[in-house]
């Protein structure tokens, strides 16, 4: 599986990154972790508001943050 | 209903505590704790009961509303939508990519993200409770209008020439682009709660403590200044107090929360209207590091050119309000 933050280093965005760690040590899932800023990135994906979740090329949520609990819930 | 908190903060401070209304630290007291308690109660009501309206409006959406619309309407459904729906300003360039990128023009793009930082629930809020609904009204508008005018003049010059290379080619794309509104996800009353209530805890977590410092400055100012000081020392009609104003708004647009205060004292003091709406919407809306943001997808001239239109803008309505009232 591969994580994507999306957001251009506010931060929420910095919040989420870390709300992601905990919730694959929670889950115990193995996963690529990465925080993408590059602005062409996240247009591509159709994101206006950051921050936001990325699942395997799939956008999970954007514009808001998620506890740690409800990310590890989403990637069960 | 909100002369509750003027009678509670009488009957505490006054009453029970001891402290004469007629000393300048009683009144200064008096006002600190009526003031922190009306804005906290205002802001926790009003910050949750918008939340629950503004989760069924996501930017997506918005796009989807002006996208195709005709540009006299969209400058004006720009403003409001900006109004109406505050993002974090790091979002900005990717809403604003998003914008041209369904082929919305740059000025009413720009109309949106003008107005956004100018009219939140927490300046409504803030003036509302301060200084009442006719200024609030009339900043209200006020803000709409510089949205708008400031949207127009930026087509009118052009503006997406001064771009940068690569959000020039988005927005050449973007002519021919098809946009459909986002679709429509149902949400449940659960659901705007939980939004609400982190809304709520995110939004008064990072705002209370400017509250307190810009009351208490307010406070200081209304228990120590000598009534109508500025009218003695400025003198009312001084034109060049109001570019002074706005130009001093610019260095403190962190703290818009805590300046909304102190507005309230420094009119109460004698200074003119204008003069003080000017400063209040410089210091909420130009904001240096937001523009540095917008570097990433304009031009050095095209960041200046806005900068100084909404300087102008803001002269020139705290010259006309100062002449009309």
């Amino acid at each position: 599986m591969r994580l994507e933050v999306l957001g251009t280093g506010c931060a929420k965005c910095k919040t989420l990154y870390e709300n992601t760690q905990k919730a694959l040590a929670i889950s115990g899932t193995e996963a690529e972790l990465v925080k993408v800023e590059d602005i062409a990135t996240i247009m591509k994906y159709g994101v206006m508001s950051t921050p936001a979740l990325v699942k395997d090329g799939t956008v999970l949520f954007s514009g808001r943050l998620a506890t740690a609990e409800e990310i590890a819930g989403m990637l069960r | 209903m909100l002369s509750f908190f003027k009678y509670a903060a009488d009957w505490l401070i006054y009453g029970q505590l001891g402290f004469d209304p007629a000393s300048r630290l009683g009144q200064a007291i008096n006002f600190f704790v009526e003031d922190t308690a009306k804005i906290f109660f205002l802001l926790i009501v009003m910050i949750y009961l918008i939340a629950l309206v503004r989760i069924s409006l996501p930017v997506e959406r918005v796009r989807g509303y002006l996208a195709g619309k005709h540009r006299l309407v969209g400058y004006f459904l720009g403003s409001v939508f900006g109004a109406i729906t505050p993002f974090c300003s790091c979002s900005s360039i990717p809403v604003f990519l998003g914008f041209i990128s369904a082929g919305i023009p740059v000025g009413m793009t720009m109309a949106f993200l003008l107005t956004s930082p100018l009219i939140n629930e927490i300046a409504v809020v803030l003036l509302l409770s301060l200084v009442g609904w006719k200024i609030t009204l009339l900043y209200v508008l006020i803000g709409l209008s510089v949205g708008i005018v400031g949207g127009l003049f930026l087509d009118a010059i052009k503006a997406e020439r001064l771009l940068q290379g690569f959000a020039r080619k988005v927005y050449e794309q973007g002519q021919h682009a098809q946009i459909e509104a986002g679709e429509k996800k149902r949400v449940t009353l659960q659901d705007r709660h939980v939004f609400a209530k982190r809304e709520l805890t995110e939004v008064f977590g990072r705002i209370w403590i400017w509250v307190i410092i810009g009351v208490g400055l307010g406070a200081a100012l209304h228990g120590f200044m000598p009534d109508n000081w500025f009218e003695a020392h400025l003198g009312a009609g001084q034109w060049w107090s109001v570019p002074v104003a706005t130009l001093i708004g610019i260095p403190l647009y962190s703290n818009a929360t805590a300046v909304i205060p102190v507005m309230e004292s420094l009119i109460v003091k004698g200074l003119p209207l204008g003069t003080t709406l000017a400063f209040c919407m410089s210091t909420v809306a130009a904001s240096f590091p937001e523009f540095v943001m917008l570097k990433q997808v304009m031009q050095w001239r095209l960041l200046v050119i806005v900068f100084l239109m909404l300087l102008i803008a803001f002269t020139i309505v705290g010259w006309v309000l100062n002449a009309l009232y």
